[in-house]
């Protein structure tokens, strides 16, 4: 058999001070990066924050302006493209449109010497389910299809690494997320190392073990969903994965492992592992669905905040969404889910908010509060 | 309701007009072909069969059927026809070979160079044909650049010469056609999603596999088109045999030339061009069906 050109070459990914400036603008800004074996590892940010180019210069499609990239012990930095072990699920697909189904999955194989390519080609084709569309073109396809082929061609290859470039961006919600799901389970299956770019805050939380959040050219924060969710460091990760209530505060005092801030006049605790800052002055944040809201003089726990005024509720099935005006004329918004846990409440009723302080984050208070949010909102 | 009524009432109507249309617009394209290509060929095709007129001054023909002309017409000029498919053969692979090559460098290599190339591909044709073909004459000649650069490597002896011979209206052809070829292999590679090479790359294919696998094979309606361009204007060129060849590189193109304009050998001529048309119009379907282009994107 000729020579697998994975054989040697698996490990960890490793992404080592990578820049890549195209003129004189940064596309990639001193990346440093590791992507365990064997993860699902997803690439998230918005539109032009240099995803796709971090994952061409891995593929080896674009040459870094300097850092390395290695693949366990091996340097892959100037390695050609066509002899590194990685395969791409490219963003539009890139299905070879002379070639039939069955040869544009067994096009890898052919080309590293393989010669009974029939067996690992029908059961590529079993496990995304289009064994029977072998011998048509690319073009009689549907799109979903075409995608699945995609993935099909880059994985029967048992590459090392698998890049996959938006490739659910063009379908409809549902194939999507269907096809999340099998993506998912096919990485389980197979057991290839994943790493998935995406724009989509929720195909990132929904499928990866780990996400990397980039914003112009470098990796805010790295780390599992619920950890980026629940714990993020700068406005921009807060803003672009889910919503979030700001509130500037100042740190008061300091003791064991809880800190206490004043939020507007309102002394609260959180815990000092929440507090990515060392900054006196701070921004507190909250998630909508973290605060309850409770009629004026009901028993509370946890951080409460007095002198709320409802100024619109909208009923959504699941939950219910409040906008509450507080003291300090700043808008909250508060997501109650609807099992009558909740107060029945009008607009203009005063509002009592409270909630557990281990759900609070806070940040540097001379973060933006609205970075990430243009990028939220193109979603 | 109300609404929506008289909204499907009002769509119908640009509807019903909007079917009559494309047959409008294909009616001066249509009546153009009626008088300038049907109407001529039915001449052609009634003259192919007619006979001299018995005692009648020359020039005078009348219709007798005789199918005969035809065996005639080409068994006296089997030579011709021959040469005129193997020059022009010649050629159109020739103008591949230079094509090719250069249709690649604009489409992938040329920058912002690209439009400018474009434009000097084309550039010969704003001089005539006739003249580009006499020019060819002298730069092939006993004091043209070739003759002198190719004497002086002695790849050639001191007597030899180019002009009026075979290879001289081969490389005319090649050069007056070249355009041809060139315009419609860039227009399909230029065409071609370099994510698709690039893909080729990712899956294990070096440079010279992606051409083989992935560029070449879908550049082929380029490739076809632009053979069948060269090709047809090529076998029925006399042009270029005329200026650049000699008695014996004669094509079927100076055959029926002679025949119409000097002879005034009407049938013959007419049969001749029919001959030329069906055998063209086999090779071309033949090759088409072998090139298998329909399948192509
Ligand atoms: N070949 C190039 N020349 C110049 N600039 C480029 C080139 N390729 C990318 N860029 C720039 O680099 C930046 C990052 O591009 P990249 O394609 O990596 O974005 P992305 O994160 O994949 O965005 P999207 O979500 O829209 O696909 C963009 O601002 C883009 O304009
Ligand atoms: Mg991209």
């Amino acid at each position: 058999m000729a020579n697998h050109p994975d054989a040697a070459k698996t490990g960890d990914l490793k992404l080592s001070s990578i820049t890549k400036s195209f003129g004189d603008f940064l596309a990639v800004d001193d990346l440093d990066l590791v992507i365990p074996k064997g993860s699902f590892f997803a690439l998230l940010g918005p539109s032009g924050c240099g995803k796709t180019t971090t994952l061409r210069m891995i593929a080896g499609l674009e040459e870094p302006t300097s850092g390395k990239i290695y693949l366990g012990d091996t340097d892959l930095t100037d390695t050609k493209s066509y002899r590194r072990p990685v395969n791409t699920v490219f963003q539009n697909y890139a299905l070879f449109p002379h070639l039939t189904i069955f040869e544009n999955v067994a096009f890898g194989l052919r080309r590293r010497g393989i010669k009974d390519v029939k067996e690992p080609v029908e059961k590529v084709l079993a496990l995304v389910e289009l064994a029977h569309l072998r011998d048509r073109k690319p073009t009689q396809l549907s799109g979903g299809q075409q995608q699945r082929i995609a993935v099909a061609r880059a994985i029967v290859n048992r590459p090392a690494l698998l890049l996959l470039d938006e490739p659910l961006g063009a379908l409809d919600l549902k194939l999507r997320r269907q096809m999340q799901i099998e993506l998912k389970w096919i990485q389980t299956e197979v057991g290839i190392t994943f790493v998935h770019v995406t724009h989509d805050q929720e195909e990132a939380m929904t499928m990866a073990d780990t996400i990397a959040v980039m914003n112009e050219g470098r990796i805010e924060q790295l780390g599992s969903p619920a950890d980026l969710y629940e714990n993020p460091k700068t406005a921009f990760v807060a803003n672009f994965l889910g919503q979030s209530n700001f509130i500037k505060g100042t740190v008061e005092s300091t003791s064991g492992t809880d800190q206490f801030v004043n939020l507007q006049g309102t002394r609260i605790a959180i815990p000092a592992a929440r507090n990515s800052s060392t900054h006196k002055s701070l921004l507190v944040g909250i998630r909508p669905e973290k605060f309850r809201i409770h009629n004026v003089g009901d028993a509370t726990t946890g951080n409460k905040l007095e002198g709320g005024i409802v100024t619109d509720i909208s009923f959504v099935g699941v939950s219910t969404q409040y906008q509450v005006e507080m003291p300090w004329k700043q808008e909250l918004m508060i997501f109650e889910q609807n099992d009558g846990g909740a107060p029945n409440l009008r607009k203009g009723d005063a509002v009592t908010l409270s909630w557990e302080p281990h759900f609070t984050f806070a940040l540097d208070g001379d973060e933006d509060v609205r970075s990430g949010l243009a990028g939220a909102d193109a979603e | 309701m109300a609404f929506a009524h008289a909204g499907t009432a009002t769509a119908s109507k640009p509807g019903r007009a909007g079917m009559r249309i494309p047959y409008l617009l294909l009616l001066p394209g249509l009546l153009w072909l009626l008088m300038f290509f049907v109407l001529p060929l039915i001449n052609l095709a009634e003259t192919s069969t007619k006979t001299p007129i018995a005692g009648g001054e020359t020039g005078s023909y009348e219709q007798t059927f005789r199918l005969q002309n035809y065996v005639d017409a080409f068994s006296e000029n089997s030579a011709q026809f021959s040469r005129s498919f193997i020059y022009a053969l010649l050629a159109t692979l020739l103008a591949l070979a230079i094509s090719y090559p250069l249709a690649y460098a604009i489409a992938f290599k040329s920058g912002k160079y690209k439009n400018i190339l474009l434009v000097l591909v084309i550039a010969p044709f704003f001089t005539s044909f006739l003249l580009r073909t006499i020019a060819w004459k002298q730069i092939l000649g006993e004091e043209g650049p070739v003759i002198s650069i190719l004497r002086t490597f002695h790849l050639i002896g001191p007597d030899t010469s180019i002009t009026a011979t075979a290879l001289a209206v081969v490389t005319g052809m090649t050069y007056n056609f070249l355009p041809f070829m060139t315009l419609p292999i860039y227009a399909s590679l230029e065409r071609i999603d370099p994510r698709l090479m690039e893909a080729s790359g990712d899956l294990y294919a070096n440079g010279l596999t992606t051409f083989r696998r992935v560029t070449f094979p879908l550049s082929m309606p380029g490739v076809v088109a632009g053979t069948l361009l060269t090709f047809i204007p090529a076998a029925g060129d006399y042009v270029n045999a005329q200026i650049l060849g000699n008695p014996t590189t004669k094509m079927i193109g100076n055959v029926i030339d002679s025949r119409f304009f000097r002879i005034v050998d009407y049938p013959t001529a007419a049969a001749l061009s029919f001959t030329l048309m069906a055998a063209i119009l086999i090779l071309i379907t033949v090759y088409i069906r072998r090139a298998g282009t329909d399948e192509l994107v």
